[in-house]
């Protein structure tokens, strides 16, 4: 970690700024573009502030799990792009995107947004796997909350493809929706000496001293926690980012529903 | 012989492989290349004839070292005989250990106290090899390792924009926000003063960088930074 560049961060938030002349916990314009992709069965692209990312939802059909033979299941895959940032490199998934993979998976599987009996084609032979891919276009910091919010998003977009026996016809699509009974939304909020801050930029990320990632639902209920940094954090702290990331949700749902 | 001719007046924007010149009687120069009898351009940009040369003043493009250049560079890796900067461009530049300080550095010294990894250096190029490897020297005025401050990363060809007429530009932001100011040739620039200023030079650095095409600069940033400063 940077020493030069921690000083310096904390010398902004100490005056109750940040490098784009942000308030701590605000965050920067998110912008939302549903069903994007013609090829995909569903699709969603978001934006917060220079942050690109991409999800594109597709319908596969294959056996089930054997301890779950009615139930369909879903694979969530994240490609951290080398265009996106010059940290990236090319290859298979490196330890950061695959937590950003297992944190929107969680949040979806443990919310229950998504009815994995409805998948379900015929008990114990044919089910549905969803599969969602995130791809950043442009990494400027904080993927995780943009990752997570067009993924639910881009999973309410998605409709079935048809299909006969086993075969998917996946050039026409049905009209049937897929069942989502929550929107699970991820706050990433960062702790960086004694601050609390949300949506943060790439240089913040860098000298973090710790990180909760709260997926929230509507009803305020918790569904997924992801701790990540050097440092502990003790329940005060916890309380204050759980309160804060429920007040930020509050937010992007408002801007979900425009 | 006499056949030579210009396919292309002051001030045109080319694009790779555009025709300039026909004929023998014109000289290829900076971005522009001779084949056979034809000058062509190699990047896009502006064209400027000065009598027989022909010249191209490129509108973007990566950092190209050059020696003698004093640039912005990051510690990317620590080697047994240096360090291994980051210069924004697409080559590997090396600073050595005997060029790294004034001072004596003993045998087997913990060279992270001299620089350490994400640490930013003013330095200067001493020498591109054939290859394009760069050596770089912290022997000179004014070099040294610039504590805390933030970086902006600019495009290269716009770095005379920033710097002006003799400076004018950057000495304008420098006193109208009280920030240091320090730009590096390779397009990174580093500003260190309180935050609210620092803010608005880095923006006033960002509006040159996407209009630094059009007229009246100058006047366009001091009104900037006067109305950011109101807030």
């Amino acid at each position: 970690m940077n020493k030069e560049l921690k000083k310096h961060i904390e010398k902004y938030l100490n005056s109750n700024t940040r490098y784009d002349n942000r308030k701590l916990t605000e965050f920067r314009k998110v912008s939302i573009e549903p069903d994007c992709i013609k090829t995909a069965e569903g699709s969603c692209r978001v934006k917060i502030g220079k942050t690109d990312v991409l999800v594109g939802v597709k319908f596969e059909l294959g056996k089930p799990y054997p301890d779950k033979l009615d139930q369909g299941t879903i694979t969530v895959n994240t490609e951290l792009l080398p265009m996106s940032s010059p940290d990236f490199e090319p290859g298979p998934p490196g330890i950061d995107a695959i937590e950003i993979a297992r944190v929107v998976d969680r949040g979806i599987r443990e919310s229950g947004a998504l009815d994995m009996k409805k998948l379900c084609v015929k008990k114990g032979e044919l089910v549905w796997i969803v599969a969602i891919d995130i791809c950043t276009l442009n990494h400027a910091g904080n993927i995780l909350d943009a990752a997570g919010l067009a993924a639910i998003i881009a999973l309410k977009t998605a409709r079935y493809p048809s299909r006969k026996g086993e075969n998917v016809d996946y050039k026409s699509l049905t009209k049937t929706k897929l069942s989502i009974k929550k929107t699970p939304i991820p706050i990433t909020v960062l702790k960086i000496g004694k601050h609390f801050i949300v949506d943060p930029l790439v240089e913040e990320e860098k000298v973090l001293d710790s990180r909760l990632t709260i997926t929230t639902t509507k009803d305020k209920k918790i569904c997924s926690l992801q701790k990540a940094g050097d440092e502990p954090l003790s329940l005060e702290d916890i309380e204050k980012m759980i309160d804060l990331a429920l007040e930020k949700s509050e937010e992007i749902r408002k801007i979900m529903k425009k | 012989m006499n056949k030579s001719k210009l396919k292309v007046s002051d001030n045109d924007i080319v694009v790779p492989g555009e025709l300039l010149a026909q004929g023998m009687n014109y000289l290829p120069s900076h971005g522009t290349y001779r084949l056979k009898e034809n000058i062509l351009s190699s990047k896009l940009g502006l064209v400027r004839i000065d009598g027989k040369v022909i010249k191209l003043i490129p509108l973007s493009g990566k950092y190209l070292p050059k020696k003698g250049d004093v640039i912005i560079g990051k510690i990317k890796d620590i080697n047994f005989s240096g360090w291994r900067v980051e210069t924004n461009s697409a080559y590997v530049a090396m600073l050595s250990m005997k060029d790294a300080s004034s001072d004596y550095i003993p045998k087997g010294a913990d060279l992270t106290k001299y620089f350490e990894v994400g640490d930013f250096i003013l330095t200067k190029i001493t020498n591109v090899t054939s290859q394009n490897l760069i050596d770089l020297s912290m022997k000179g005025p004014g070099l040294k390792k610039l504590n805390s401050g933030r970086i902006v990363i600019i495009d290269p060809t716009k770095v005379p924009r920033i710097i002006g007429k003799r400076g004018s530009m950057v000495s304008m932001i420098k006193n109208s926000t009280k920030c240091n100011i320090i730009v590096g040739q390779n397009g990174v620039i580093w500003i260190k003063g309180e935050p609210e200023d620092e803010y608005i030079a880095s923006e006033a650095i960002k509006i040159i960088e996407k209009e630094s095409h059009v007229s009246g600069l100058t006047n366009r940033i001091n009104e900037f930074i006067k109305s950011e400063k109101v807030k």
